[in-house]
Parts: structure tokens; sequence; C-alpha cells
């Protein structure tokens, strides 16, 4: 297990006791009542969802799920985002209210998983369109891993400063290398059933004679019939 | 001169009462004080009973690592909710917005005002006691109407109109019922209502009297309070959150103490209604019937009395959390069935067998 790197720590904060324990109360109760939103495009909800029931229940760590977004802290991108769902989902996370946190949860809202290779409409990765905070892998992540996730956000969030999360998520907001994707002209013409029609006799002849030598005669036969 | 001294001296004995007013003023303070912290500490119990007794009957454990128990779990939510962003929809009516989850809140908050703790332990023990308490409660739906009109978003307006209609037609029969108590005792005190149950211990509840009345009020007290059987105002899965869709932060956190607040006056009117208030309900003892009148008993007795009058309470918000973790949700028509075809009759009914009970007998 690799502990996650704590950039905020190095940073200087002020020694007043006042402020000092009233972050600690505000970070405490972040940490305490995550509520997350009911957001599931995929399979990795499955998973997620396990995880109200009552064998793994998140309640302990008082995550209470929320359908609405305004009253969400934390977001699951629990599936497979698509290019369509992207703009939903980036307004999804606008209309979350300030501290917010974001788990990128399977592989496929990390580096578009098993369709990074060849899909046309799956986003690759989704901190590409909003800020991860914890990266969470597996193709879906067990259970028992997202509470992993969950207890390194805890960490995350029990030690950080709210003006410096502020600051470093317009600093820090990193993108990774833009989609290796390029416009081609449509393949869908319309012209499909027309052109297999009309070069149905000329392709046809030649794979119906190749077809022919290699079948039986009695074969050819009953198909010339 | 004479005048002089009738003028110098009632001007010394206005400053006089002016300075008793102020001091008496402050003194008043600290019960209304008292009683907003003993709220919001019940608030927070009921909070975290509702969350582990839901646990419990899912098989769950609910929560855990916030303070021992997870018994912090509701304060931590609230800081959070405190400290969280506040979100004002752009198109949304801003006023409106903010006035409608503090006139919900104020409206159940004075409510309280009528309920007897103990003997001669009631903030205000008017003669319209519980009249008061029905008259409050049906501003809460503004408030509810309010916020969701103003949140411009079609599921908020949806829910604050089903909240509005909900607690209309839910307010009737709960009103007969209430009548009918307050037929029984003569009285719309409180106070004069418990007293009116206290002389048979367990036999002398009003639940023995009005059985049919005391379900009806059950179930409209559930209605009023918006809770599972009934909570289509914030039905997850047709509108996002009801009329709490568009609310964020603290404003939130409002209308989740409102709910609380509502089921806690519930309980405790049914406690003061129907199940003998204050009194120790145990017949033919009195605990302190034995001892001399003094300071300390009297100190015990009324712990004892605010011990039994929140047990009560608590038997009835156990039982309607777990009718909200077993029951399933109605339909917006069913709802309107049972409250204008059904309870509406069968409380009027009770209504009448009770004023013509009460006329044979006199």
């Amino acid at each position: 297990m690799s502990l996650i790197e704590f950039p905020l720590l190095d940073q200087t904060s002020s020694n007043s006791v006042i402020s000092t324990t009233l972050k600690d109360l505000s970070n405490w109760s972040r940490l305490s009542s995550l509520w997350p939103l009911l957001y599931g495009t995929s399979c990795c909800f499955i998973e997620f969802a396990s995880l109200i029931g009552s064998r793994f229940d998140f309640d302990r760590y008082g995550l209470v799920p929320r359908s609405s977004p305004r009253q969400a802290d934390l977001i699951l991108t629990a599936g497979t985002v698509t290019m369509k769902m992207a703009p939903s989902l980036v307004r999804l996370y606008e209309q979350m209210p300030e501290p917010k946190y974001v788990i990128a949860m399977g592989a496929c809202t990390i580096t578009g998983g098993m369709f990074s290779t060849d899909s046309y409409s799956t986003v690759r990765g989704v901190d590409k369109l909003i800020p991860v905070d914890v990266y969470l892998p597996g193709c879906p992540p067990k259970p028992e891993a997202v509470i992993d996730a969950l207890t390194k956000l805890r960490k995350k969030i029990s030690r950080e400063i709210v003006e410096d999360r502020t600051l470093s998520q317009k600093k820090n907001r990193c993108f990774t290398t833009s989609h290796k994707l390029y416009v081609r002209r449509s393949t869908n013409t319309g012209t499909y059933e027309q052109e297999l029609l009309y070069q149905s006799p000329s392709t046809l002849d030649i794979s119906s004679e190749t077809f022919f030598k290699s079948k039986s005669p009695v074969s050819s036969y009953k198909l010339v019939n | 001169m004479i005048i002089d001294r009738v003028q110098v001296e009632a001007i010394n004995s206005f400053s006089n009462l002016e300075l008793l007013k102020e001091v008496y003023g402050l003194i008043w303070i600290l019960p209304i004080l008292t009683l907003l912290l003993g709220i919001t500490i019940e608030v927070l119990v009921i909070v975290w009973l509702e969350r582990e007794i839901s646990a419990s009957i899912q098989q769950r454990i609910g929560p855990e690592y916030a303070g021992p128990l997870g018994l912090l779990q509701a304060i931590a939510d609230g800081t959070k909710l405190l400290f969280k962003e506040d979100i004002l929809p752009s198109r949304g009516d801003i006023p409106l917005f903010s006035i409608g989850p503090s006139i919900a809140v104020i409206s159940i908050l004075l409510s309280f005002l009528v309920i007897p703790l103990g003997y001669r332990f009631v903030l205000a023990d008017l003669s319209i006691g519980v009249f008061l308490w029905i008259a409050i409660s049906s501003i809460a739906p503004i408030g509810l109407l309010m916020a969701g009109y103003s949140s411009n978003n079609k599921y908020s307006f949806l829910g604050g109109l089903r909240a509005a209609a909900q607690s209309i037609s839910y307010e009737i029969p709960l009103t007969f019922c209430v009548l009918a108590i307050s037929l029984l005792s003569n009285s719309l005190s409180t106070v004069d209502i418990v007293e009116a149950q206290s002389k048979y211990g367990f036999f002398g509840w009003n639940l023995w009297r009005q059985p049919i009345g005391f379900l009806v009020f059950l179930i409209s007290s559930l209605a009023e309070c918006e809770r599972l059987p009934f909570d289509l105002p914030e039905a997850e899965e047709e509108l996002v959150a009801g009329y709490q869709t568009e609310y964020s932060g603290i404003k939130y956190g409002l209308f989740y103490l409102v709910s609380y607040l509502n089921l806690l006056v519930s309980s405790l009117f049914v406690t003061v209604l129907y199940l003998g208030g204050w009194n120790l309900s145990i017949p033919y003892i009195s605990f302190f019937g034995f001892f001399q009148m003094n300071k300390m008993v009297g100190i015990l007795e009324m712990t004892m009395s605010i011990f039994i009058t929140l047990t009560k309470a608590y038997l009835f918000l156990f039982i309607s959390i777990t009718i909200r973790w077993t029951l399933p949700r109605m339909r917006m028509d069913q709802l309107l069935n049972l409250g204008w075809k059904f309870l509406l009759p069968i409380s009027l009914g009770n209504l009448l067998l009770t004023t013509s009970f009460q006329l044979v007998s006199l």
C-alpha cells in the first residue's frame, strides 16, 4: 500500500491556538460526514451500492448518500464516463458546494480502462474533466478498496488547510495530455444498403466462386437451386 | 411645590419600574435559553438514535468513528453544514429562498412554548395551549412552499406543493383529535389536559378513552412530520430531494433540523395528549407522598417528571423510527385518499361520539 503524499503538509500555517483548533474542528467535521453523491454510470456503482448495505456499511464513516449535488461533499465517479456524459459530470461537480472531493473509482475513470485503446466515446480519465483527490484502481474495485480510498481521503482532509486547498485547486489543477483523437469524415453516409445491393452481383460472384470451390458439390447444387 | 414633589415621586417610581422590568426581562430570557439548549441537545440525540436504530434494523453498525459509539455524528454533520458553501440559485427568488427555512424553524420552535415537561415546568401555560400549536404548526408549510417556489427548480416546486397539500389535508384530522381530547378534559391548556389524566395512573390515560383518536393522531402526526410512509415531499426517486433540492450548507441544515424538531414536538404532544404527560402512571402509588414537601424533594420531583415525559416521548420516537424503516412510501393519490376519505370521516365520527358521551354524562 502506497501512502499518499501530503504536499500541503510542508506549507507554513499560522501557529495561533484558536485558528488551529478551529481548523481542526472544521477538518474533523468534514472528514467525518462526507456525504457522497449518488452517481453511477456503470458496473462500479454495483460495488459502490453494496457499501450502502449491511455488509460494508459506509454509514460507519458517516457517509449518507445524497441525490442532490447541492448537499453532497464527495463524488465517486463510479463507472465509465463517456464524451456524452462528460458535460453532465462537470456540471454536477460544479453544482456541489465548495469543500468538495472526488474519488476516481475504477480503471475507466482513471485511464479509460479497457476502453482506452480503441473507443471513440470514452473519456480517458476523469481527471481531464474534474480535479481528482484519490485514484481508486480496479475493474471494478472491491468495496474494501472503496473503504481504503475513503480512509485515505479522510487522512488527506485531516491534514489540509482550507485556504491552501482552494489555492492549490486553482494552481495545481493539472490536466493530463489531450486526447489523441482526431476528427474524421463520418463513415455513416446513409448509403450502406444501396451500395450493398448495387455491388452485390460482382462481389457475390467472386465470393461465391471461391466459396463453391472450397465446398462440396452437393451443397453448391443446393445453393444454386 | 406639592405638584412638583408628586411629579418627582412619579418619575422615581417609574424609573424603579423600568429597572425592575429590565431585570425581569433578563430573568425571563434564561428559561427560554435553557429550553433552546435542551431542544438542541435532544435533536442531536434523536439524529443519533435515528441513525443507530435504522442501522440495527438493517443489520448495519451505524455511525462508529465520530466520537464514542458515533455519538458526535450529528455534531459533525451540523458543523460541516455550517462551514459549507452557501449556494444561492442565480435565477431564484433570493429573499424568499433565505426566509423559507427560517419560517419553518421559527414556527416549530414556537410550539415548544406550550409543552409541559413537568408540573409547573412549562414556558407559558396558555389557556389556548394546544390550539396555539395547531395554529402555529400550519405556518411551517408556508415556509416549505416558499422554499419550493423560490428555488426555480421543478423538483423543488413539486416538492413544495406536495408538502403544502399534505400538511393542509392532515391538519384537519389532527385538529379533530385534539378537539376530542379537549372535550374530555374541558380545557385547551396542556397542563390541564395532563392533570385530567392523572387520576387512575396508567388506566387514566386518554389512550384508553380515545383509542381511535390516538391512532388517527399517530398517523396524521407522522404525515405532518413528513416521515417515511408519507415522505412524498422529499421522495428521492421521484423528486431529487423535494423542496430541499437547491439548498446547501446551513440552510439545508435548518430543514434537517426542522424535520427532527417536528418529530420531537409531535412525540411530546402524543405524550401530553394521550400518554399522561409527566405522571408516573403506576396506579395507587405516589412516589413522593411519603416525604415532606421541601426544596430537595421538589427538585427531585421535577427531575423525575422531566425524565418520565422524555421517556414516553422517546417511546413514540422509537415507534416512528421503526415505522420509517419498515413501511414503503405511499403514492400521492393514496396519501390524499387516506387523508380526506378515511381519516377525516373517522376523526369526525370520533369527535361526534365523544361529544355525545360528554353530553350524556352531563
